[in-house]
């Protein structure tokens, strides 16, 4: 085979690199293994800090104007610039990093069978640029007037604007690191997409890819296709903000309203952005956990294709009642409510998979299992907000909140922790102590549901989005003690985090040895040795004779059987 | 530096991994554009008084403009088959030809701006203007980085090395090209 | 049902509660059954010595047709939901019956001014009476609103009415509702509008037409204006507004 590497280099520096110092090993780097773990360690460290500012806003809403230990006073400017950083930082710094990013660059070669990303130095600079990002956002907070505080959404006039927004730099910092963030991730997105498409192992047809590959890569390409308009957006706020232009300032023939179609046609497609690649992860441990083909490989991937032209055309049940001409909520109540066929089906196949399964409760398939049953109380939800009769009663409450919460805290939470517990084995060599990781997982799934079911509830009675205090509103100040309750759960459950974080890094270097593959799954990963070293593959680039899913099959002893085992 | 993966090397797609990955490059640049475009027509329907900001146009200006970068993605055609031939000397050559082509682009074009700047139309005259700019302006800083990339292609070629990438480079002129077509019309034409 | 954590005082109001409450039981049913089916298969095909999974390739037609089932299901419930809730939009944010009054609402950092018509019924006359934070309905009445912003975003809303409608600047957006009830009403900003945002708060009076009659009369700065103003406030037009 024309294209196997020349094993005798050893296995750490296979063929062409040479021994090197640390800074080249682990920051310069071009391996796709060690920017997957750049991507992951950001990412973690983003959550961390999204994570404080959710507690600081949480510890403000159940005692106002207490003195939240670790931030002080919260002021409402501080509020409203917490909540702002925790839904950016959430979905742009953790969600997409860590579920696109991470796993894909992690996923992607092994899983096609190659050696690395085809574009290596650009992955290296897509990095780089999503580092400078961050790093561009946590200045917003300490500059003068502090950071911007208009939402995540950034609604001008108030963003464009800084007689209204009362935080002149915070918001141009904010728009530009969000932009910036979105060119690291259209470079990435190339990648990942080029890779998969051209770098799969001889044998491996489209059919035979794994699920989260090409989940990742229809994510990317959604992404590729939505964030297009929002970039030329931002340039535009930009503009507004810094050169004296009105694209969006009404006082001089601008439109507000084009901004939030040029978001929300961006903003509706990301979340099925960062929904498919944690349903991809979720697809590989129900069938590795189950022995179980998956039930309808190709109904899934139309699925996805389906939802994925459809995410294109609901951006406008956002804006039900933001002043759009109100004939166009008929035609977007119809397509949202549309999108629930090709996902349900999903759920549906999913659970299906499970029928005639020989389930094993492992850590990584307790969060697969709790990704599906969380999302499916946030997908049933959704269906108030989508029919325009019921949102005009929910929009901007705490039930659209709840909702959200429901999607995006499995996709980013849940879906990340089956995957990093799923193939932490493949990432560091050893095992995680299971005993611990479901401490951790009933530890995180149960306040979860604590903390958000109640606000449903607190949507219903009408309360409103984006107070740091309701006082002032007395039907809404007598339910504190939920508010209490809710913040007691986040407490409880950011306790938890510690015993993950412990059995993480305690497990990275005295966890049990972990072998090749450890869970007898069956995806061409697993034929690397734990973890692969440069080049992936020191044996020979693997070819793939069959799916990735043949689990338990009747010819066979054994219950699995590897892509790249010769028939 | 480490040398092109494997990876690199393979093409189950069909088709070579570096064009498909200016395809996909262009399909993101092309939604881009749309989105500026998109607004821009948007707004121009909304608002009929436009006409009279974009009188003060070049349409002279504009359609040399148009022919210069026409003739430009010309050469760069003529630069691809010299490369598929192998003759990288002469790809080199063409390739400079449509640099020249960028260069003539951007001083029209800088000339124009000065003039009606000095005019006083400003980016901040009108929402007309603020789009003029904003959209000239983006696709004037696609031409600069496509100039740049291809003085170093063409540098390459002519010591006959990655003589794949003239062609990756004439992909991406075109679609340049082609969003001027675009905005030519929108910005110049529609009085 | 939702009647019992909000009062509904419009005519509106019930409607919408209506397709909140179908679609409620809808996804109940749905969850309920999805759920459980979930749970059972959890339980059922748990891990047991010697019990080797299924291979189910994709030809058996049992599972698909079970799924495909669902699926139509799904669609037809969609249809049931989309008729109810689009008929109720229809009515809420599409018509607009003709007005008994009109009131105007203006948002702007951080307070309203709701500019009720005098004595004589009509906007933008010398008896109009612009108040501060309080608006003042007359019940069973049909009000139009003119909802206008001098600045950023802010978003009209009164849960007792369950209606909501974002403000624009530079626009009127023109919309309508009829009281039901008397009392004392939610009035909130549901749309970020900068640091004050929490304190826009601001309440909907409906009172029976003897009362309304009286606020008028105690308020028109045509009738008070050799009066001292009392609390609250009644502020002329053009004035600056307080807090």
């Amino acid at each position: 085979m024309a294209e196997s590497i020349p094993a005798s280099h050893g296995d750490h520096e296979v063929g062409h690199h040479e021994e090197q110092g640390f800074v080249s090993k682990y920051l310069l780097s071009t391996d796709h293994k060690v920017i997957a773990m750049q991507y992951m360690f950001t990412g973690m460290a983003m959550a961390v800090i999204g994570g404080f500012f959710a507690y600081a806003f949480r510890m403000q809403l159940a005692f106002p104007g207490m003195d939240v230990p670790g931030w002080g006073l919260v002021t409402p400017n501080d509020y409203n610039a917490l909540v702002t950083n925790h839904g950016a930082i959430m979905i742009f710094w953790v969600a997409m990093p860590v579920l696109i990013a991470a796993f894909g660059n992690y996923l992607i070669p092994l899983m096609v069978g190659c050696d690395d990303m085809v574009f290596p130095r650009l992955n290296r600079l897509s990095y780089q640029i999503f580092l400078l990002s961050a790093i561009v956002l946590m200045a917003s907070f300490f500059v003068y007037g502090g950071a911007f505080g208009g939402a995540w959404t950034m609604y001008p006039p108030l963003s464009a604007k800084a007689e209204y927004s009362l935080t002149q730099l915070g918001s141009t910092i904010f728009v530009l690191a969000v932009a910036l963030e979105f060119v690291a991730f259209l470079m990435g997105g190339i990648n990942f997409i080029t890779t998969a498409m051209n770098s799969r192992a001889p044998g491996m047809k489209l059919y035979d890819v794994p699920m989260v590959v090409w989940m990742i890569v229809v994510a990317s390409i959604l992404f590729m296709a939505s964030v297009g308009p929002l970039i030329a957006g931002a340039i535009m706020l930009l503009f507004d903000q810094n050169l004296g232009t009105a694209f969006f300032d009404p006082d001089r023939a601008g439109d507000p309203i084009l901004w939030q179609h040029l978001f929300w046609f961006f903003g509706h497609p990301e979340v099925y952005v960062v929904l498919l690649p944690a349903t991809g992860i979720v697809a590989e441990v129900i069938t590795t956990f189950s022995r179980k083909k998956l039930l309808a490989y190709r109904t899934i991937l139309y699925t996805v294709f389906g939802t994925g032209v459809l995410s294109f055309t609901v951006w406008a049940h956002h804006q039900f009642v933001a002043g759009i001409d109100p004939r166009m909520a008929h035609v977007f109540t119809v397509t949202t409510l549309l999108i629930s066929v090709p996902i349900a089906e999903m759920m549906f196949v999913y659970i299906g998979t499970l029928y005639g399964g020989s389930i094993q409760y492992t850590t990584p398939m307790l969060w697969a299992l709790g990704f599906l049953v969380t999302f499916l109380i946030g997908g049933v939800t959704g269906i108030f907000l989508g029919a325009s009769g019921a949102d005009i009663y929910f929009h901007d409450t705490y039930f659209v909140l709840a909702h959200f919460h429901y999607t995006f805290f499995p996709i980013a939470i849940i879906g990340t922790f089956a995957g990093v517990t799923y193939w932490f084995p493949k990432m560091f060599g050893r095992m995680m102590n299971e005993t611990l990781g479901k401490i951790h997982f009933w530890g995180t799934f149960i306040p979860f549901n604590a903390i958000f079911l109640p606000l449903f509830y607190l949507g219903v009675a009408g309360q409103h989005r984006r107070i740091y205090d309701y006082s002032a509103f007395p039907e809404l100040a007598q339910y504190q003690d939920i508010r209490v309750f809710a913040t007691s759960a986040l407490l409880v459950m950011l306790a938890f985090q510690v015993v993950f974080l412990w059995n993480f890094f305690h497990s990275m270097f005295r966890g049990e040895k972990a072998g090749a593959n450890p869970w007898k799954a069956n995806s061409l990963e697993w034929a690397a040795p734990s973890p692969p070293p440069h080049g992936n593959f020191p044996d020979g680039l693997p070819e793939c004779h069959r799916g990735p899913y043949e689990f338990s099959h009747p010819d066979r002893e054994e219950d699995y059987w590897p892509q790249n085992q010769p028939a | 530096m480490s040398a092109r993966p494997i990876a690199n090397t393979r093409t189950a797609a069909g088709m070579p991994t570096g064009k498909l990955a200016v395809w996909w490059l262009i399909a993101s640049e092309i939604v881009i554009f749309g989105g500026v475009l998109g607004s821009y027509i948007m707004h121009r329907l909304a608002h009929d008084d436009w006409a009279v900001q974009a009188a003060y146009t070049n349409t002279w200006i504009g359609a040399f403009n148009t022919l210069v970068l026409l003739t430009s993605s010309l050469s760069a055609v003529l630069a691809h088959q010299a490369a598929e031939s192998g003759d990288g000397k002469k790809a080199a050559r063409l390739l400079y030809a449509t640099c020249a082509g960028a260069v003539t682009f951007m001083i029209v074009k800088a000339f124009e701006w000065t003039t009606e700047i000095t005019h006083g139309f400003t980016i901040t005259s009108s929402t007309f203007w603020s789009f003029y700019y904003t959209a000239a302006g983006i696709h004037a800083a696609h031409v600069l980085v496509g100039a740049i990339i291809m003085l170093i292609v063409a540098s390459a070629a002519k010591k006959g090395r990655d003589l794949h990438h003239v062609e990756l480079i004439g992909l991406y002129w075109h679609f340049v090209d082609v969003v001027w077509i675009f905005l030519f019309p929108l910005l110049y034409i529609a009085k | 049902m939702l009647e019992l954590l909000i009062p509904q005082a419009s005519t509106f109001a019930g409607d919408i509660d209506f397709v909140i409450e179908l679609i409620f039981w809808i996804v109940l049913f749905w969850w309920a059954l999805t759920q459980g089916a979930f749970c059972w298969l959890m339980f059922r095909f748990r891990r047991k010595d010697g019990v080797k999974a299924e291979y189910i390739d994709g030809s058996e037609t049992y599972p698909k047709k079970v799924i495909t089932w669902a699926h139509m299901a799904v669609l037809v419930f969609d249809v049931v939901i989309v008729v109810y809730a689009v008929q109720v939009w229809h009515n809420v944010k599409i018509t607009l019956p003709p007005a008994e009054q009109t009131v105007r609402v203006i948002g702007q950092q951080w307070a309203w001014t709701f500019v009720h018509p005098g004595p004589d019924g009509e906007l933008d006359t010398a008896d109009d009476i612009a108040m501060n934070d309080e608006l003042h309905l007359q019940v069973n009445t049909l009000y139009h609103y003119k909802l206008e912003s001098k600045d950023v975003l802010h978003s009209l809303s009164i849960p007792a009415f369950r209606l909501k409608q974002d403000a624009i600047p530079g626009r009127v957006i023109t919309g309508w509702f009829e009281t039901t009830k008397t009392g004392d009403y939610l009035f909130q900003c549901t749309e970020i509008c900068g640091i004050g945002h929490a304190l826009m708060p601001a309440r909907v009076l409906i009172e029976t037409p003897e009362q309304h009659a009286a606020w008028m009369a105690a308020n028109s700065p045509v009738s008070v204006a050799a009066q001292a103003p009392q609390a609250p406030v009644a502020v002329a037009l053009g004035a600056p507004v307080q807090e």
